[in-house]
């Protein structure tokens, strides 16, 4: 038992050390370790386009995560005051989001926005004054946001309901019962004690955005975030540059979810 | 007023008026409505038919925000992510136009004081122990001067002495504030000895209304007698009513005299309520005594409880006070004793 469960994490973790290890090597290639240096994570830095990846990545893992965690939770809240079959409904669809695969979402987004764009673009066009140049709706930033939002918001929503469906019922009525507006008591009881799990809820939006090849990957457009970036530099022949680029990323999310967890944790002591 | 979930009648009929200054107990075992009908009061639920009043005003529509009423929750549901001062100080920070904060600090801390809890403002509250909750709960209720106070079940959760504490507290309290308490519990003694009226509720409605002093002594039917103190029961048929007494014939051939309650009509069925401190247990025979057997001795320190078996009358059981047994040492079980009562301490009621 001991011998498969330590199997079952060779098999797991073997290669993620192993590109840990080879970000290290000091040598150009991904399969021969030449030595111990860190020079292929100040090559990665200094590149610009690796910088550029990475300010798109951040960029859209803020917006979208933030987009996420507020109409998250206010989607939670609402479900809340739903009851019978059409609670039933919402929540299976719900999971249902969080279940698909990523390749569905991207292909789905996709041909989604590449729809309402073919319908709009003329519309702008006829609208506009004759004079400028209309303006264009394409795929990018923005579509890269609303994909990563779409799909995080199902994770807020989850994190949210489970905490709210934790809180006393008599803490929201002993609120109203303290003359407290329903605006005041979700302001002054509700939002307070649902705190930890939005900023949770917000955390692992981040983290599965900037993670997140597939989806952007369809609605990226001509835009390029890191994981794009990994991904057509690997066509290239991996360098050790890639192996320090995963590994960064890897660290960052780590640290991230590690921080959500707390987070969440700290909140359910309460 | 009336109130049914569903299919469910959980509240029927329910007709009262609590007067101002009052200290009012709904009793009831639970699922009586009790707390249906407190939650009423409070605005958390809206009667399905009739109207809730409060000072003449009908305030059915009006949400629990909007009520000059506060409640006291079972379990206290204090907000935790805030201290203990600005947990009471809650209600009066809802106030419109806004109170200055120098006049909520001082009502906080005049509350702190009356529940005694000076200096524990800066307190998180689940540092605090169970009746230190209990009291903020309190404070945080009263410190908004409401025209009624609800308290819910409010000393189910603490032990037995501090719960004998508390209630000594809660009737100093409503004696110096003059507000009006209505009370919910399940504990007949919690309930007598707060009260000055209890309303006895079963399966909805209401049972008896009364002092506890009136619940006691004249209980309007035996489930009341019952679930206020402890009683014996002798069931039978009445055989004659006589203004303020009445006879009653046992299954066992036994008659037996009594007051008799209203409503009561000679050849119906009738039940005899006896109190088991007012029967006197002997080892001599005299006139109205019954023979019994005592089966069972439990001493319960400033009195003595004897279960005794009659032959017609089957088991009784009898609260005998210290005083009458010094220098004895009390029935054994299976010895031979006496018992008899005065006619006006038994009662004759209609079976419920």
């Amino acid at each position: 038992m001991r011998f498969y469960a330590l199997s079952v994490y060779l098999f797991l973790y073997t290669p993620i050390a192993i590109i840990a290890l080879f970000s290290f090597n000091a040598g150009r290639h991904a399969s021969q370790f030449q030595g111990f240096s860190t020079q292929w994570y100040g090559r990665a830095l200094k590149n610009p386009f690796v910088m550029d990846a990475l300010e798109t990545s951040l960029l859209v893992a803020l917006v979208s995560a933030t987009l996420a965690s507020v109409l998250g939770t206010l989607a939670a809240v609402g479900l809340q005051g739903i009851r019978g079959p059409a609670r039933a409904v919402f929540d299976g669809i719900i999971y249902v989001a969080v279940m698909i695969p990523g390749i569905v979402i991207g292909i789905a987004t996709l041909i989604a926005l590449v729809t309402v764009f073919d319908v709009l673009n003329p519309w702008l066009a006829t609208l506009w004054p004759a004079a400028g140049q209309p303006p264009s709706l394409s795929m990018g930033i923005g579509s890269l946001i609303a994909a990563h939002t779409m799909f995080t918001m199902a994770l807020v929503i989850i994190i949210v309901r489970a905490r709210l469906g934790s809180l006393e019922q008599a803490l929201t009525e002993a609120s109203a019962d303290l003359y407290a507006t329903p605006f005041g008591t979700f302001r002054q009881v509700t939002l307070p004690l649902i705190a930890p799990a939005i900023l949770a809820g917000f955390l692992l939006s981040f983290t599965f955005s900037f993670d997140d090849f597939i989806i952007a990957f369809f609605v990226a457009g001509s835009e390029t975030t890191l994981p794009i970036y990994v991904f057509s530099s690997i066509r290239r022949g991996v360098t050790p540059e890639i192996n320090a680029i995963g590994t960064m990323v890897m660290v960052a999310s780590l640290l991230l979810l590690i921080v959500a967890q707390l987070v969440l944790r700290r909140g359910q002591r309460r | 007023m009336s109130k049914t979930f569903g299919d469910v009648e959980a509240a029927r009929d329910l007709d009262l008026r609590i007067s101002p200054g009052e200290f009012l107990s709904f009793l009831g075992p639970s699922g009586c409505g009790k707390t249906t009908a407190l939650r009423m009061l409070a605005g958390f639920e809206a009667p399905t038919r009739g109207d809730v009043l409060i000072d003449g005003q009908v305030v059915n529509q009006l949400e629990p925000h909007r009520r000059p009423v506060n409640m006291v929750f079972q379990s206290y549901a204090l907000f935790p992510h805030l201290s203990v001062a600005d947990n009471i100080g809650y209600g009066l920070r809802q106030r419109r136009p806004r109170l200055a904060r120098s006049v909520i600090a001082d009502k906080v801390e005049r509350a702190l004081e009356t529940v005694r809890l000076s200096g524990f403002g800066k307190r998180r509250v689940w540092e605090m122990s169970g009746g230190q909750q209990q009291r903020v709960a309190l404070a945080r209720a009263i410190v908004n001067e409401p025209k009624l106070l609800l308290l819910d079940e409010p000393l189910a959760a603490l032990d037995r002495k501090l719960r004998k504490e508390m209630q000594i507290e809660l009737q100093d309290l409503q004696r110096q504030l003059g507000i009006t308490f209505v009370l919910v519990t399940h504990d007949q003694e919690e309930a007598l000895s707060l009260s000055d009226r209890i309303c006895v509720m079963r399966a909805g409605r209401i049972v008896q209304v009364g002092s506890p002093q009136e619940l006691y002594d004249c209980p309007a039917s035996r489930y009341v007698a019952d679930f206020v103190g402890n009683s014996n029961f002798f069931e039978g048929r009445i055989e004659e009513v006589d203004g303020a007494l009445a006879r009653l014939v046992t299954g066992g051939g036994q008659t037996l005299a009594g007051r008799a309650s209203p409503g009561l009509a000679a050849g119906r069925d009738g039940c005899l309520s006896i109190r088991p401190e007012q029967i006197r247990i002997g080892s001599e025979p005299g006139p109205g005594c019954i023979e019994v057997t005592v089966q069972n001795r439990i001493f319960l320190g400033e009195h003595t409880e004897y279960l005794v078996r009659h032959g017609g009358l089957g088991n009784i059981i009898v609260l005998a006070p210290r005083q009458a047994e010094i220098g004895a040492r009390g029935f054994e079980a299976g010895a031979r004793a006496f018992l008899n009562w005065s006619d006006e301490a038994a009662l004759i009621l209609n079976p419920d």
